[in-house]
């Protein structure tokens, strides 16, 4: 194809996305625009599945029989976002296996927010919350983003995900409302969690490299500063519901912009995580690839054991 | 050996009297698996009554690059449709 | 309060329990993301079910007790499970043996607790019945794939067969209450179900060409909270809460 016929198409490319039409796998897509979802989606599917570690820490230590099996069920759900996320990469062509080789050898990003320790129950409550709010903010909008089964798997995510966050506020109620030793473990956990979950949101809109692209191709609908606004706007009042105080001394109602001012972000520490030093960057990556190497013998089984049966079954019919 | 499971395409019907319809993929490595993975996975919330599994290898698929020649001859024989006949207003239920 | 009864329900629960507790160390780290899942889906079976029965129970003891008192506030003695179920996930063909071999067993107690002239087991029995079916289903078709997959993974599920047989003749050995609430017709001897289990076992290990351990030296104690070592340690994960921060809410 000569660089005009593929202006013309990139071109005839946009306008579809413009005019709110979904893009299919098989449709001709610049090679810009499928590296960007591949990128993005399995970021976000390694995200998925690297989240399940930090909450399953609790699974066997949930202090009652209902926190058990709800947070079991959420972990579980990681996973199977993971999965839906995963899929709706394989459509570009590329592997699973192909995606999990960039995980475990460093080279995918996953969100920096999952390499904090969860070190008490509380962590469990607050990751629910905050974190998973911050990401609800980040990903109804994906719902209608121009790669089909991209919007596809974030709907089927997003209706999986509405009881998360419940699960966690719920948690923070119970321990707020509590025991004053229950209430300090809450409090000490959302000072833990409150800054690395504004970073989550992303670098500010200064720092961001891919925000103008992301916003045409609808990978994007607000920007990182505008999503953090929202997230501290809608999150303020419900720490203040249960009693609980945002661990930022500058955090003030700002009436003219109705929303509020909060201090600054330490985005050495975020750049320091994301580099690979946050306090469980290892231990999380050598979770991953050791479920994954202790399971290539049964994988290999399964694979040796279909290609018998379909043997005998060919045979059969001969 | 170095062989990885399959991928396959799940269509799931969510209530009798209603259609299968594509819920989305996964990876086994023969089709009983890819029944019960599909179970767990996209049955979690009670959204099924039935499963299909056909491993992705298997569809046929059309080229969009046809969509012209295949798709837009019919976008212009308004016949077919019922709104295409003009009936007078005291004819109800037509 | 019918203690027979009482003691009777807790050893279903403390089954469904222990496994599922098991179960749950292995969400995140499954061969793959879809085994994973599937597994969970068994936790969350098998914890379903273990709140039923304590519930039911916490009924009978009357007054604030709750299925979370039962499941978190006794000491290790006090826990009535089988050896089997507690054993750790020491590879994916221990988490499949393991399984398999409670499956069976789980399967055949459910079929007879059906019928039971108790309302409420026979109601959770007819409840339990179709997710243990499922649970069978999995466990015996990776038993198949990984008995005849390749060189590997046959003796992998062999050892681990092997090793975890020596618990299968403590499921049989009836506990008090279990003798005396197969006569009222509330429960079942399970000396009754032995035969029947391992003919089961035996048919499902052949097809998965894989040896029936010929060893007749079994252990037992688990039904008389006589525990493993792995037991201890599996608690003090699980109560953990509860003890560092005795009566509050969750």
């Amino acid at each position: 194809m000569s660089e005009e016929q593929i202006k013309n198409l990139e071109a005839q490319f946009e306008a579809r996305i413009a005019r709110d039409e979904k893009i299919e796998p098989k449709d001709w897509m610049p090679e810009k625009y499928r590296q960007t979802h591949i990128r993005q989606m399995s970021q976000h599917a390694h995200s998925e599945i690297i989240g399940m570690l930090p909450e399953g820490n609790w699974i066997t230590r949930a202090p009652s029989l209902r926190r058990k099996v709800a947070l079991l069920a959420k972990v579980q759900d990681e996973g199977g976002h993971g999965l839906y996320l995963y899929s709706a990469c394989e459509t570009l062509g590329i592997s699973r296996e192909e995606l999990y080789e960039q995980l475990h050898t460093g080279k995918a990003k996953y969100s920096s927010i999952f390499n904090y320790p969860t070190i008490t129950w509380a962590d469990i409550g607050a990751i629910g919350w905050l974190v998973d709010g911050a990401a609800i903010i980040n990903q109804v909008p994906l719902c209608s983003t121009s790669f089909g089964p991209y919007a596809r798997a974030m709907v089927r995510v997003c209706k999986e995900e509405s009881f998360h966050q419940r699960q966690g506020f719920e948690i923070m109620l119970k321990l707020a409302e509590g025991d004053p030793k229950q209430k300090e473990m809450a409090q000490d956990a959302l000072n833990r969690w409150w800054w690395p979950a504004l970073m989550m949101l992303g670098p500010t809109d200064d720092k961001s490299v891919h925000t103008a692209q992301s916003m045409k191709w609808k990978l994007k609908r607000k920007t990182n500063d505008e999503l953090r606004q929202q997230f501290i706007d809608q999150t303020v009042p419900q720490a203040e519901l249960i009693g609980l105080t945002i661990p930022d001394p500058d955090l003030k109602w700002n009436e003219e912009k109705k929303g509020y001012d909060f201090g600054p972000i330490d985005w050495d520490e975020f750049w320091q995580v994301v580099k690979g030093h946050g306090p469980c960057n290892k231990q999380r990556l050598n979770a991953r690839v050791s479920a994954w190497e202790n399971g290539q013998w049964v994988r290999d089984a399964a694979m040796a054991h279909a290609e018998k049966q379909e043997l005998k079954s060919n045979n059969k019919a001969v | 050996m170095k062989k990885n499971w399959p991928l396959w395409e799940v269509f799931v019907r969510s209530k009798n009297g209603l259609e299968h319809r594509h819920f989305g993929s996964l990876h086994a490595a023969d089709a009983e698996m890819a029944l019960e993975n599909a179970r767990d996975v996209y049955t979690r919330r009670n959204e099924g009554v039935s499963i299909w599994v056909v491993e992705s290898k298997n569809i046929t698929a059309s080229n969009p690059e046809h969509n012209g020649e295949l798709f837009e001859p019919a976008q212009d024989k308004v016949y077919r449709h019922p709104t295409f006949y003009d009936l007078p207003d005291e004819v109800k239920h037509m | 309060m019918n203690t027979n009864l009482y003691n009777y329900i807790l050893g279903l629960a403390d089954n469904s329990l222990i496994l599922g507790q098991r179960l749950g160390e292995l969400c995140g780290h499954g061969p793959t993301l879809e085994t994973d899942i599937a597994l969970t889906n068994i936790a969350l079976d098998l914890l379903g079910q273990t709140r039923s029965y304590y519930q039911y129970a916490s009924s009978l003891k009357g007054e604030e007790y709750t299925e979370d008192d039962i499941a978190f506030l006794r000491t290790e003695r006090e826990y009535v499970n089988c050896l089997l179920v507690e054993q750790p996930n020491t590879d994916f063909a221990y988490t499949i043996a393991r399984q398999f071999l409670f499956d069976s067993y789980h399967l055949l107690v459910l079929t007879e607790l059906q019928k039971s002239t108790d309302l409420t087991i026979s109601a959770i029995a007819k409840k339990s019945i179709k997710e243990v079916n499922y649970h069978y289903r999995f466990s015996s078709d990776w038993l198949k794939r990984l008995g005849d997959g390749t060189e590997i993974s046959k003796e992998k599920m062999q050892e681990a067969i092997n090793s975890l047989w020596t618990y299968t003749n403590e499921l049989f050995l009836p506990t008090e209450a279990e003798l005396a609430i197969s006569e009222s017709g509330v429960g079942v001897n399970p000396e009754v179900l032995k035969a029947k289990y391992y003919d089961m076992v035996q048919n499902v290990l052949e097809e998965s060409c894989l040896e029936t351990p010929e060893s007749k030296w079994f252990q037992k104690g688990g039904k008389q909270g006589i525990h493993s070592e792995h037991m201890g340690y599996l608690l003090s994960d699980m109560q953990y809460m509860q003890r560092a921060y005795p009566n509050m809410k969750w």
